[in-house]
């Protein structure tokens, strides 16, 4: 089938329009309704993207399942997925019937809840799978929107500060990628991505204002492209967004924050400014790895001192990204394989700690480390499940948080010693921050008394559990799963890089030679 | 059948820990400890019919990227020979020894299943392991080396309800990752300069890379020594070497039995396992042995001095490995990587010995662990006296000095540690050799030391008159058989390992080379033989030169060309071979003094020299030096990035920046949440309006 892509992708916008015109009411056959219906969804998009991952074929490097049309204005609707991209996709369809059952249990608006889903998947999924400039935009900026939403309205008590700010950032970020897309096209003369990744930006000098900018026009489309993505990756420091963001997003909407959302940042880089822009990429390397080495380092230490369970995960989450923003720039290919891997290994183990607090948050309706304390005691599947996560998260060997952290460290290390020396560093504080969170809330003997009669997991719960964990284990103990599809892209993409950069090079000697 | 070892214990765990419901509590047990007598019992087959050649099989591809290619695979020569007999045979006594030791728990509560868990947390412990000496390549080594570091974690920490275990579990985990940290490092530079991980391949091009440099942080080093510092690192952190130590004396707030595998036998000696693996590295990196030889001494002697004072059993224990682990490093480093496997492989057996024979004790006194409450206990327990007496002697090294019937004939440790001390005597003849002979001298006192506090030890449990609690001593009793067994087993090892493995590990040249399948040449053995190596010239005869033609990678360790220490080392002075056991009588004696003949002395020394007593108590303060150094600030600079860096520094120039729209939008906001909705998605179609209108014009 040759609109399988189409089909994907348009399946949960489809359910959510079934559900806003067709579903009335609001009484608790509604609302089953609504929840069932959004996981009949999700799960049916699952079951088809295992279609294009069966038919997918590995060894080749380029874009497959491509379909384009005509769409209005003289636009192009164009759609593909490459090793890359697939993965992504893999990966958010595969999450989001989690993160629906996950949300079983929320009463509020249930329908317009699960219309936020499923809308979000949609754009989601086109981010990854889109090849067309302004249909990407589209689908960068619009997923915002459903986002948005469930952090203001199913949020916690500070929600309208914490999505204002998560407008502020993201907003901001993506008004300069617009700018930067519109000299593109006035430059190239088209939107369509393949044609674009096959282009050389001019990369000359060139003086503004008087001062130099080395790598020219490719340096400063680089950067408005990495103000973008680095707010969304979140780097530092433009992090703060997320915590806030994370403690106020409902438990679901932290999952596709955490998990997915975060990676199209990483899934920005690695489509556009390392292969469009090559040699701004190199000039601009040092920055982006040292802001991933402080990243990496600093996040932790503020993770160390977190009294909020949601903000001390979603710190590690900033220093997990600094891993995959300096695999990405160290531009050799172990540190490219391990960033796509961390973000795969990323949005399992983060999307499970958001569940593991939500699973008490549910019960407790605290999110405060200390009100809690021995549940152990009480809960030992949950323990369990806690501390696998808890290891990956660490970076265990034997988990899919190795993998990532491994071969990024490795990259980097190729690239710059000091950089790695930093960031390895990270391992330490990993586990001081990880260790103690897990100490603090599942060890010890059970004192609290509203801890008391605290249940265990429920079969539900057990069952979002269940992928999470078998990925997690499976991924760790036989990574080339994924390692295998990513390799042919990001080879091909090093290749092209280097090309590029030999071409610039090329020409900076010619240009300064004597005749 | 090396398959059949590595993935008994793992099968067992695993129905151990989630089976245990269907199968029963005894039947989990039962089945986890069956199956890891079926591993020891295929491991000394494995052993006893190896022939010294290598041989690996590839089990699956687990991590490839580029040319960086790691696959789960076994590597079979007679280092890991050697850790499998260790391992499986003490982790199958330890099983055993478990039923009795775990069997009413008081840190439990009535009807609470703890068993199987333990039981569980152990086979998987002893599978990581496993993993660990039969990798084939560094990756799958340090999944070994973090799997072990799991266990442990989950075994300091059994008693989860405890504050001080978890603290400890805690500790020993970070700490370890900080080795772990060097070992990472160690493992990219092991690829920038070798584009491989895997140990053959390593191996064989460690000639080729002699002189290449790598560049690190501020300047080029010599490639080799700075993977060899790297991995040390790594070790330094398992093997509890000075500066990394901190976790193993707390480590013992972990059962019993699990001191006695994990921080005796086994996981501890991990970082001597890989130094040996490493050897055609470590032979090239003189600079980094140095440095080994001279901190594994220092340890040696530091815990020595720390275990004097010591009350806690298991903690005068836990020292006295620490101590022994540094004689390990020592061997080593100096380049006789024989000798410090011969010494892990008989200090496994009385280690663990000593360890589960303190179990017995604590076992039999109802959890008393402080020594000032024990006294004349050889009465109640004979049998767990005896077994404690034979760890004793062994540690102490007691045996017939001067003596050779084809071996020496002693206890286990006067064996192995005499080949030690001898070993770093004969490197100490090297010209320019500070560093061995500065090893020799603190290895002798250490010796001492260990015999002191040894029978200290030993004097405070069993002899004298019982001390503290009359009803507990009245209460108690000799252990079960499934406890006395392994005693008894270990006993005999502690006995005779060193006198039976004398020949293979710290024999003539010949026999330790067919032992680790080194091969040799002898057509070829006209070549002189290294300048300026050996003190004795008359070691013409010596064996050396049938060994330096062995090339990195054939044989399970390389000894280089120049490395003549082992054959120095049968030829050193009487008084050096004489010297371990004289420092053996200079510890009995005053501690016979002390604690037998005037046992009221020890007090008034401790009260006299009191700031020496408090250091030595404090473990030379090294908790509250880290404290001090590490913990408050990495806590102090985590709440100021916090509060100040992100709080005040990011989002309040932000806020600042934005401060003109603020007041704007929260004034929206006081509307309904779609307000800000309508205007986002306002703000966006404009874009894409400017965006088509734009391209419809220029297209």
């Amino acid at each position: 089938m040759s609109n399988l892509l189409s089909i994907v992708l348009f399946l949960p916008a489809i359910a959510a329009a079934i559900l806003a015109l067709f579903l009335r009411g609001d009484d608790e056959a509604a609302q089953r309704n609504a929840k069932w219906l959004a996981l009949i969804a999700t799960t049916a998009t699952f079951l088809i993207s295992l279609g294009v991952w069966f038919q997918f074929d590995p060894l080749q490097p380029g874009f497959q399942f491509v379909e384009e049309r005509a769409w209005i204005l003289g636009l192009n609707y164009k759609l593909g997925v490459d090793g890359i991209s697939l993965l992504f996709v893999m990966l958010t369809t595969l999450l989001m019937p989690l993160v629906i059952a996950s949300a079983w249990e929320v009463t509020s608006r249930v329908k317009e809840y699960m219309i936020a889903f499923l809308v979000l998947e949609t754009l989601m999924i086109g981010v990854f799978v889109a090849l067309d400039l302004v249909l990407f935009y589209l689908f960068f900026e619009a997923g915002l929107i459903p986002m948005f939403l469930i952090i203001g309205i199913w949020g916690g008590r500070e929600r309208i500060y914490a999505a204002f700010k998560f407008f502020l950032y993201t907003f901001l970020g993506s008004v300069l990628m617009l700018v930067a897309m519109i000299a593109i096209y006035v430059a190239a003369g088209t939107t369509d991505i393949p044609t674009l990744l096959a282009t050389d930006f001019p990369s000359e000098t060139v003086y503004i204002l008087n001062g130099a900018v080395p790598g020219g026009f490719q340096t400063l489309l680089w950067l408005a492209f990495f103000a973008s993505f680095a707010v969304k990756m979140p780097m530092f420091p433009v992090h703060t967004w997320l915590p806030d963001a994370h403690v106020q997003a409902p438990t679901a909407g932290s999952v596709v924050l955490a998990a997915i959302l975060l990676k199209m940042g990483g899934y920005g880089f690695l489509r556009f400014n390392l292969p469009m822009f090559p040699v701004a990429s190199e000039i601009m390397a040092p920055l982006v790895l040292w802001l991933s080495a402080i990243a990496i380092v600093y996040a932790s230490l503020v993770a160390l001192r977190q009294e909020d369970m949601k903000k001390l995960v979603a710190y590690s989450s900033v220093a997990h990204m600094g891993f995959v923003t300096a695999g990405i720039f160290v531009a050799n290919q172990q540190g490219l394989d391990g960033a796509v891997f961390q973000m795969i290994s990323h949005g399992f183990v983060s999307g499970a700690l958001f569940l593991c607090v939500g699973v008490i948050y549910d019960r407790m309706h605290t999110r405060e480390i200390a009100a809690y304390g021995g549940l152990a005691n009480r809960m030992p599947a949950y323990a369990l499940v806690f501390l696998l996560f808890t290891m990956a998260n660490i970076g265990l060997p034997g988990t899919s948080g190795f993998v990532g952290e491994f071969l990024t460290l490795m990259g980097m290390f190729q690239y710059d010693t000091w950089v790695a020396v930093v960031a390895t560093t990270g391992v330490i504080l990993a586990a001081s921050y990880g260790l103690w969170l897990f100490r603090r809330v599942v060890l010890g003997d059970l004192i609290r008394e509203s801890l008391r009669s605290i249940t265990d997991m429920t079969p539900r719960e057990k069952w979002i559990f269940a992928p999470l964990v078998a990925f997690t284990l499976f991924l760790g103990i036989y990574p080339s799963f994924i390692l295998d599809p990513i390799q042919p892209a990001t080879a091909a993409l090093l290749e092209e890089v280097e090309t590029a950069r030999a071409l610039h090079d090329g020409a900076l000697r010619f240009a300064e030679s004597p005749e | 059948m090396a398959t059949i070892i590595l993935f008994a214990p793992l099968l067992g765990a695993i129905v151990c820990g989630f089976g245990w419901r269907a199968i029963g509590e005894a039947g989990a047990q039962w089945f986890a400890t069956a199956l890891m007598f079926l591993a020891a019992i295929l491991s000394w087959a494995v052993y006893l019919t190896h022939d010294g050649v290598t041989q690996t099989l590839t089990l699956m591809t687990w991590i490839e990227s580029g040319t960086m290619a790691a696959d789960w695979s076994i590597r079979m020569d007679r280092l890991t020979a050697t850790m499998l007999i260790v391992i499986t045979t003490v982790s199958a006594l330890v099983h055993l020894y478990s039923f009795g030791y775990m069997a009413h728990d008081e840190n439990f509560r009535e009807g609470e299943s703890y068993r199987p868990r333990f039981f569980a947390y152990l086979s998987f412990f002893t599978f990581a392991m496993l993993m660990l000496v039969t990798g084939d390549n560094l990756v799958q080594i340090f999944f070994g080396w973090e799997g072990v570091g799991l266990a442990s974690y989950l075994l300091i920490g059994f008693y989860f309800r405890k504050r001080s275990a978890n603290a400890a579990a805690m500790k020993a985990f970070v700490v370890n990752r900080v080795g772990d940290f060097a070992f990472l490092l160690g493992i990219f530079a092991i690829y920038v300069v070798f584009d491989t991980v895997s140990l053959q391949a390593i191996f064989e091009a460690v000639p080729l890379a002699r002189d290449e440099t790598i560049r690190f942080l501020w300047t080029d080093w010599p490639a080799l020594e700075v993977i060899a510092i790297l991995l040390f690192g790594g070790a330094a952190g398992k093997s509890a070497q000075l500066l990394l130590h901190t976790w193993l004396p707390d480590a013992m707030e972990g059962p019993t039995p699990v001191s006695a595998l994990i921080h005796a036998a086994t996981m501890v000696t991990a970082g001597v396992f890989l130094l040996c693996r490493m050897s055609p590295i470590m032979e090239y990196a003189d600079s980094a042995m140095v440095f080994v030889t001279v901190l594994g001494a220092l340890t040696a002697f530091y815990a020595a001095t720390v275990g004097l004072v010591q009350t806690d059993i298991k903690r005068v224990i836990a020292y006295s490995t620490c101590s022994q682990l540094g004689y390990m490093f020592v061997a080593a480093a100096v380049g006789v990587y024989s000798v410090a496997m011969f010494h892990l492989l008989t200090h496994a057996f009385f280690k663990a010995l000593l360890f589960l024979g303190a179990g017995s004790v604590i076992h039999g006194m109802h959890h008393e662990q402080d020594m000032r409450n024990y006294g004349g206990l050889r009465r109640r327990m004979p049998l767990t006296f005896w077994a404690m007496m034979i760890g004793t002697l062994a540690i102490t090294g007691v045996g017939v000095p001067l003596l050779y019937i084809g071996f020496p004939v002693g206890f286990a440790g006067f064996v192995s540690k005499d080949a030690i001390v001898e070993s770093v005597f004969a490197a100490a003849q090297v010209e320019g050799a500070a560093h061995a002979t500065f090893a020799f001298w603190a290895l002798l006192v250490a010796a001492t030391l260990t015999s002191f506090y040894s029978w200290r030890l030993m004097f405070l449990t069993f002899f004298g008159a019982p001390r503290g609690n009359a009803k507990t001593h009245e209460h108690a009793h000799e252990s079960p058989w499934t406890m006395l067994v392994p005693l008894g087993v270990l006993s005999v090892g502690a006995v005779v390992a060193g006198m039976a493995f004398y020949k293979p590990y710290f024999g003539d040249h010949d026999a330790v080379a067919k032992h680790f399948g080194i091969p040799a040449h002898h057509a070829e053995a006209a070549e002189p033989p290294a300048e300026g190596a050996a003190v004795e010239s008359d070691l013409a005869e010596s064996d050396a030169e049938e060994l330096t033609h062995a090339l990195p990678g054939q044989g399970a360790i390389y000894m280089a060309p120049d490395n003549e220490v082992l054959d120095g080392a049968h030829h050193v002075p009487y008084w050096v071979k004489l010297s371990p056991f004289v420092a053996m009588l200079l510890g009995l004696v005053p501690a016979w003094l002390l604690y037998i003949r005037r046992p009221e002395l020890p007090a008034r020394i401790a009260a006299a020299n009191r700031p020496i007593y408090l250091f030595l108590l404090n473990k030379w303060y090294f908790d509250e030096i880290y404290d001090f150094l590490f913990v408050r600030p990495a806590l102090w600079l985590g709440r100021f990035f916090w509060k100040k860096g992100d709080g005040a520094a990011i989002d309040g120039t932000v806020n600042g920046v934005a401060l003109g729209i603020v007041p704007f939008f929260t004034r929206l906001a006081g509307r309904a949440q779609s307000g800000y909705l309508f205007h986002y998605a306002f703000g966006m179609v404009i874009g894409i309006a400017a965006l088509l209108t734009l391209m419809t014009l220029l297209g």
